[in-house]
This record gives structure tokens, C-alpha cells and sequence, in this order.
């Protein structure tokens, strides 16, 4: 994406936290910018990258991109990183040291909890790493807020030369709603001034460092008691009060609108005797937080007398349909349960689900039909559009928890096998982008062990369940510029994978693609087969004659249903008794040639060829016509 | 909370259910209402379920549109307004797509489509104005008009006027050149003269208040 010209000051924008957030750091003088794709915190670097006058990167991964951002603000420049949940994680080797460093200029990681599980293998609550790591944690409410408090987490961070986290949740990043936007003022990096005392994290240095990080939790302790980011809205009805953080606050208000409210801008360290003051001025004292009980925990062991998750759920969002039920009982209001619904209201209807797919023409559907053909294997998985593959049809996948596992998970199902899967083939599937975030170590592990795992590295040469972005193996930067590409088969032989076991196949070549896996799952070494086809939604795509279905010639078998792309529709069924007396299913295709791409997948398995390209039939017909 | 207008817009992803909620919003502020718009929509390029939320008025608070409490449910496909279905207040209006699209799994016969999603709705109690936009959309050239018909067809069922959001919808076509913007402009008509034959021929239907 090329530089735009950013909207001028005090223009009035409706804008997404994460595009809130991103103007933010533009205007706060930010110069260097770095971020690991992931939902929902994705767009922030996308939005960042086309603000003028500063750096922005794909990293890697999530780590190195702290790491780049921390160099940026041991330099002094101001700097920033965003990441979903479990991006700090991976980030936090990082984080839990630079927090005894502490910065010289502004750095703020944004990171982004995944409150509802929309697109997460996990609901984790990421504050509790503010605490791990007795850093400041900002939670704005919307992104009006989102947009302010970057701009004060920078000022935090300068003052009291800490990291700052702010904490978005789904319902911050992709909500919009009105902002007022400013200027940018730029900021003048200091240099980077050597003083390893400080900078050179070995014990006898680090333990110097201990006591001024508690020092500095003190301080923004006392900061959090004065600071404005912590108000109180005074309410009328004081049956019940709320200590809440991020977007409950907007729910609370919503749903009780006359209640006192104390709102924790800066929510930790918390401010208990703020806190304290407040309780005291209400009959009862509830603590709303997404997700788990931390404030309410600390706030308790404070003797402040407060409830939370006695009566509240501890996953998901605290919406106000969710609080109005909880709250209504603790005040022996008549609550209406959920099975007594007034006859007005209406249960949800029941309708079939609508899962995600895989794409039409999408170059792993080739893949899983392939591995949902094998039997007598295990497949142990990664995180990205193919972890779809444990779903119909192909139910090809049979693990899947954290970026880069399929690897290491493979080599402990390896060497861990029970008697019951002594014959077991393994696989791994990963795609390119995980490979190397976190998967390039696992194969190297499995080499050095001599691990029997075969490797499916489904390069797509984008990320592509966040929406196409670009990595080192797409010869392209962040602002689609060229950029070095990285060689997957000559990386992974560096590993230390034979020459004779690596294969670059094209997944819609199926008999190869069979051939390839059956032949390598049989070799008791480490294999690695690369397929090298790009994602449909990127523009490296481009997609040939579609194809239809001659009627008269389909026979009903569905193999071309196994394949999973959904072009294909079911026109009619029906069921037959063969001579065995077995009966089977039939099932009457036609493809929706509007969306079909030509791949040709569903040509190689139907049996009557019946599936012949559009324009042919379309002749066909005019010369009936004629 | 009833200076609030809540809108739900609800379809499968990849059918322009965001775009079209992003519009709605962008006329409600041409107005001068404050805005919030929010859906989780993860996964929704890959054909998953898409809800987009939209509130507007003197000042939103909470994004999200509670149960029961939806004043127009827009569903770009018949099923999805089903699924939906249980958002609307007693008295709210669906505006419905009859238009298919199954997903996979129930190509595969694993679960069945709803052989009369809109029946269903009446029998519930909703008040339904059901047309087929994706044949309209098809017949004036192109399905991806499909969200330009369902924004026509909504537009006068808005506590403001049609043009406002007319405005608004050939504004994100401004820059596409003149044969794309009347294209747009002749699917939004359409739109409306369907929503209003629908109000004509099935305006008979008795909302839940009555």
C-alpha cells in the first residue's frame, strides 16, 4: 500500500480501535512500527504502513518484533508492536527482561485479547502479563479512547522509562465509532547511548535492575490514584456500584445508566485506595472485567469487600444481556430466566451451522482430499486457513494448539507412539507463514532426532487466514514493495532434510501429490514436501476457465463433493440398492460457474467426466441452437 | 434507549454484509447521529456467518445490539434472517433476501436447509418483507449489486430519508466512473421498489404487537 495523505486534525472519523490506535501512533511520533499478523489486532500495522515519515514491518514473529521495537526505543526513538493474545506469548522471552531495562524512548505493545473466541485457539486474559511483568496496563473502552490512551501510554512510557501494554479486546479493534483526530508531533531520538549496566542483562546487572522495577510499579501505583484515565462517574442509584475496565464499562453504562461507576483507565497497578473511597460510597460493589478475576482478586485481598465472579461468567463478553440477569439477582430484582422468556420474545430459531471453508479453487482442498484418502495416520497440525482440514469432509487433522506445534507435536507423537499406533504414519501440515514463525526450530529438532515425520509446508506464499498479507516468502515487504524471498526447499535442506526427500508438488495435481505423500509416510526418515501453489484471495492468483457439469452425465457418486470446494452445489439425491444389497448414496451436482476458477480439482476425481469447462457447453448449446 | 435506532444486518461472508453496514453508518452520521458499528467476523471471508451491528443516535454507549432489541433485521440470505431472527424487537422489520446459499455441510447432507425460512419467521411472529435480491442483482448484470439492491431496499424503512443514504452509496462509487455508478443507482432503485411491493403484497402480515 502506498503513503496516503493522512486526514487532517480535528477531522471527525469513524474509525476501528485498531485504526484509532494507528493514527495515534502516527501523531505520537512513533518511527518504527512492527507486528506479527493476527486476528483482531491485524490491521493495526496494515493501517500503520500507509502513514508517511515512519518504518513499519512484518516480523516474523511476535518476539522479534518486541525485539525490533525495543532496539528502536534503546536508541530512543518512540516505537511500537501490536499482537493478538497469543502473540505475547511468544513475545514475552522479550518482555520479561526489558522490563528490568526498562526504555528510553516510548514503547507501547498493543495487544489484542480475542474476548469471545472469534478467530483464537484460545480466550486468555493478557493483563496477567502487565502483572508477570509489572508493567502499566492500559484498557480503553472504545475507540475514541483507544486513540487517547496510546497517545498517554507513550507519555507513560517516557516518564517512567517503562514498556506499557495496552490491552484491546475484539470488541475495541473492530468496533468503529467516532474519533477526533489530531496533529503529528514528530519526536527526535536521543541515540543510542552504550551504558551495559543497564543495557547488558547478565545477573549481576539484572539484580541491580530488580528493585528500581518495584520501585516503578510503586510509583505508577501512585500514579493510578491521581491520574484523570481513573474516574468516577457519580450515578444516582447507589444499590450498586461498578469497578470495571476496557469495553464492560460501555455495557455497564448501557445497561445501568444511574449507577455509580469508578472507570480504570490505567487498570494496573490498580489503585486500591481509589478503590477503597468508591466501595465505600455504594451499598454493593461489583467488579466487571473481561475476562478473568484479576483487579477483583487483587481488590479482595486488599479487605475491600467487592463481588465479581461469584456472579458474573468468567469467559466471554460482559455485554448487557450478560450482566442485566447477574446484576437483577443481586439486587432481588424479578429476574427473567432465560428458559421463561415472555411470550413476545422469541428463542433463537434452529438453523444448520455455516462454518468456515476453505476457498473455491483454494490450493489446500488438494491436500486434504489427498490425506483424507490415507489411512492409518496421524496428522498433527498448525494454526492458519488449513487448520480447516479437520472439518467435513476431509476430518484431516487431529491436533492443533499453538504457531509452529505441528512440528514438535509430530516428533513427541513419534517417539511417544502406544502400541496402538506402533504402525502409525506421522504427519505435520504447516503452512509457510508459521513455518517461519515457530516451525523452522521443530523440523530442525526432528531432523537432529531422526524423527520419522513426514512435513507438508503448504506454501501460499501469504498469510492467509488474516487476509493475504506478505512474509519473507512472498518477495514482498509490508508496502507490497520487492523484497528478498526466502527458498523453502533450500531452507529446509539447510535443516538438514535429504536432498532426495524434499519435493516441491503442485497440490491440484493430485495423482502426484498422492504419490508424493504415500511414498514418504512408507520412508521411516524426515520428509518435507513442499506444495507451491498461491492463495486464491492474493492478487499472485490468477484463475482459469470455470468449469460446469453436464447432467445428463453425472451419475451421483460425489467424489467431487470429497473435495470440498464449495462451487460445487447438490442439485438432487437419492439412495440405490446394489446387487450386494448395500445401498448408496447418490448425490446430483452442479458447480456455480460464476465463482468456479477452473482449478480443475473436482475434474480429476469424477469418474464419468462430467465436469467440462463452461465455454465448451455454452457452444454446445448455441450450435443445438443452430 | 429508545433514541436509539438499532439495525442488524446479517449474511454469509464474501456477500458485502460489512460494506453495507459501513454505508448505513456513514448516513447516520451525515446526519449527525453518533455511531457505533461492530460484528465479529474472525473467519468471515471463508464463508462463515457474518452479523454486523449498527447503533446510532444522540450518544451510543455498549456496540452491541442486544436480543429482542433489533428495530430492522437486513439479512442478505434467507437463512441467515432466520438465524437472526430472535434479535428483533416484537414490532421490528425484516427485510429479507430469498435468495440461497448453502454451505458445505449442507451439501454434503449433514444438517438440511430450512425448506421455508421466511414461513418460519412469520409463523414466530416477525413482520417480513421478503424479495429476491440476488436475482435482481443478477438481472441487472451483476451479483455483487446484491448489496446495493438490500441498502435500496431498507431505505425507506430508516428514521431519515432515502436520498440520504442514496447519497452515500453512489459517494463509495464516486471514483469507479459513471457506467459503475449508475449501475448502482439502478440496483438501489430496484431495491426500493422491492422492499415497497413487498410491503404492498405481504404488508398484511400482523406483527407481533398487534
Amino acid at each position: 500500500m502506498a503513503a496516503v495523505m493522512p486526514a487532517p486534525a480535528q477531522s471527525r472519523l469513524l474509525m476501528s480501535g485498531n485504526e484509532a490506535v494507528s493514527r495515534a501512533v502516527w501523531e505520537s511520533g512513533v518511527k518504527v512500527a512492527a507486528a506479527y499478523p493476527g486476528t483482531p489486532a491485524t490491521e493495526m500495522l496494515e493501517v500503520i504502513s500507509t502513514y508517511p515519515d515512519l518504518y513499519a514491518e512484518w516480523a516474523v514473529n511476535e518476539k522479534t518484533s518486541l525485539e525490533i521495537a525495543f532496539g528502536a526505543a534503546m536508541a530512543g526513538s518512540r516505537a511500537f508492536c501490536a499482537m493478538k493474545h497469543v502473540g505475547l506469548n511468544v513475545a514475552s522471552d522479550a518482555l520479561m527482561t526489558l522490563t528490568l531495562t526498562g526504555v528510553a524512548g516510548g514503547l507501547v505493545i498493543a495487544v489484542a485479547d480475542d474476548v469471545g473466541l472469534s478467530s483464537s485457539q484460545n480466550e486468555q486474559d493478557s493483563r496477567f502479563w502487565g502483572r508477570f511483568a509489572h508493567v502499566p496496563i492500559l484498557e480503553p473502552a472504545d475507540s475514541q479512547e483507544a486513540y487517547e490512551q496510546t497517545k498517554l501510554a507513550f507519555e507513560l512510557s517516557e516518564r517512567f522509562q517503562t514498556v506499557v501494554i495496552l490491552r484491546m479486546t475484539t470488541r475495541i479493534c473492530h468496533v468503529k465509532g467516532l474519533v477526533t483526530v489530531g496533529e503529528r508531533v514528530p519526536h527526535v531520538a536521543a541515540g543510542f547511548k552504550k551504558e551495559p549496566a543497564r543495557w547488558v542483562m547478565v545477573p549481576g546487572a539484572a539484580q541491580k535492575r530488580i528493585p528500581l522495577m518495584f520501585q516503578r510499579e510503586a510509583d505508577l501505583r501512585a500514579e493510578a490514584e491521581v491520574t484523570a484515565l481513573n474516574f468516577v462517574d457519580a450515578g444516582s442509584d447507589r444499590r450498586v456500584g461498578f469497578v470495571t475496565s476496557g469495553p464492560a464499562y460501555m455495557h455497564i453504562k448501557e445497561a445501568y445508566p444511574e449507577a455509580p461507576v469508578l472507570k480504570l483507565g490505567l487498570s494496573y497497578p490498580a489503585p486500591f485506595e481509589k478503590i477503597r473511597a468508591f466501595a465505600a460510597t455504594v451499598e454493593q460493589c461489583v467488579v466487571v472485567e473481561e475476562v478473568e478475576p484479576l483487579l477483583e482478586t487483587e481488590i479482595k485481598a486488599q479487605g475491600i469487600k467487592v463481588i465479581g465472579k461469584e456472579i458474573l461468567p468468567r469467559q466471554g463478553e460482559l455485554a448487557p444481556h450478560v450482566l442485566k440477569p447477574a446484576i437483577g439477582r443481586l439486587l432481588g430484582e424479578e429476574v427473567v430466566e432465560p428458559e421463561k422468556k415472555p411470550a413476545r420474545a422469541v428463542a433463537p430459531l434452529p438453523v444448520f451451522p455455516r462454518p468456515p471453508t476453505m476457498c473455491v479453487a483454494c490450493p489446500h482442498l488438494g491436500v486434504y482430499y489427498t490425506l483424507a484418502q490415507l489411512r492409518n495416520i496421524t496428522i498433527s497440525g498448525d494454526i492458519g486457513c488449513y487448520t480447516l482440514g479437520f472439518g467435513h469432509p476431509w476430518n484431516a487433522l487431529d491436533a492443533c494448539i499453538s504457531m509452529g506445534a505441528s512440528m514438535g507435536m509430530a516428533l513427541g507423537l513419534d517417539k511417544g507412539r502406544g502400541e496402538s499406533d506402533k504402525d502409525k504414519k506421522i504427519v505435520a501440515v504447516i503452512g509457510d507463514s508459521t513455518f517461519m514463525h515457530m516451525g523452522m526450530q521443530g523440523l530442525l529438532d526432528i531432523v537432529y532426532n531422526k524423527g520419522n515425520v513426514t512435513v507438508l509446508l503448504l506454501d501460499n506464499r501469504a498469510v492467509g487466514m488474516t487476509g493475504g498479507q506478505d512474509n519473507p516468502g512472498t518477495g514482498r515487504d509490508i508496502h507490497g514493495d520487492p523484497a528478498p524471498r526466502v527458498d523453502f526447499a533450500a531452507i529446509v535442506k539447510a535443516l538438514g532434510v535429504k536432498e532426495e526427500r524434499v519435493h516441491v508438488v503442485n497440490p491440484y495435481e493430485l495423482p502426484t501429490l498422492f504419490k508424493t505423500v504415500r511414498e514418504e509416510t512408507k520412508i521411516p526418515e524426515p520428509s518435507v514436501i513442499i506444495t507451491n501453489q498461491p492463495c486464491v484471495l492474493v492478487d499472485h492468483y490468477h484463475g482459469l476457465k470455470p468449469y460446469t457439469v453436464i447432467d445428463d452425465k453425472c451419475t451421483g457418486c460425489g467424489n467431487c463433493l470429497d473435495t470440498g470446494c464449495p462451487a460445487i452445489h447438490v442439485t438432487r439425491r437419492d439412495s440405490v440398492v446394489k446387487p450386494s444389497g448395500k445401498t448408496v448414496d447418490l448425490a446430483w451436482v452442479r458447480i456455480e460457474s460464476s465463482v468456479c476458477t477452473g482449478c480443475g480439482l473436482c475434474v480429476q476425481p469424477c469418474a464419468p467426466d462430467a465436469i467440462v469447462h463452461a465455454d465448451k457447453v455454452i457452444q454446445i448449446k448455441a450450435l443445438q441452437r443452430h | 434507549m429508545s433514541d436509539i435506532t438499532n439495525i442488524l444486518v446479517v449474511g454469509v461472508g464474501g456477500q458485502g454484509v460489512m460494506t453495507a453496514t459501513e454505508i448505513l453508518a456513514e448516513a447516520a452520521i451525515a446526519l449527525g447521529h453518533d455511531v457505533k458499528k461492530t460484528e465479529v467476523a474472525g473467519m468471515a471471508q471463508r464463508g462463515g456467518v457474518v452479523s454486523s451491528h449498527l447503533r446510532f443516535g444522540p450518544k451510543v454507549l455498549s456496540p452491541q445490539i442486544a436480543p429482542g432489541t433489533a428495530d430492522v433485521l437486513l439479512a442478505f440470505e434467507a437463512a441467515e434472517g432466520m438465524r437472526w431472527r430472535h434479535m428483533m424487537r416484537p414490532d421490528a422489520l425484516a427485510l429479507i433476501n430469498t435468495g440461497n446459499l448453502a454451505p458445505p455441510v449442507v451439501e454434503l447432507g449433514l444438517f438440511e436447509y430450512p425448506a421455508d425460512p421466511i414461513g418460519e419467521m412469520r409463523t414466530s411472529g416477525a413482520r417480513v418483507y421478503s424479495f429476491d435480491a440476488s436475482a435482481i442483482a443478477n438481472e441487472l448484470g451483476n451479483i455483487r449489486l446484491g448489496n446495493t439492491v438490500m441498502l435500496g431496499a431498507i431505505a425507506d424503512h430508516l428514521p431519515f430519508s432515502a436520498e440520504v443514504l442514496e447519497n452515500c452509496v453512489l459517494q463509495r462509487f464516486s471514483r469507479k466512473g459513471e457506467q459503475v455508478i449508475e449501475m448502482n443507482r439502478k440496483a438501489f432503485a430496484a431495491g426500493r421498489a422491492a422492499a415497497a411491493e413487498a410491503a404492498k403484497t405481504q404488508g398484511t402480515a400482523e406483527p407481533a404487537t398487534a
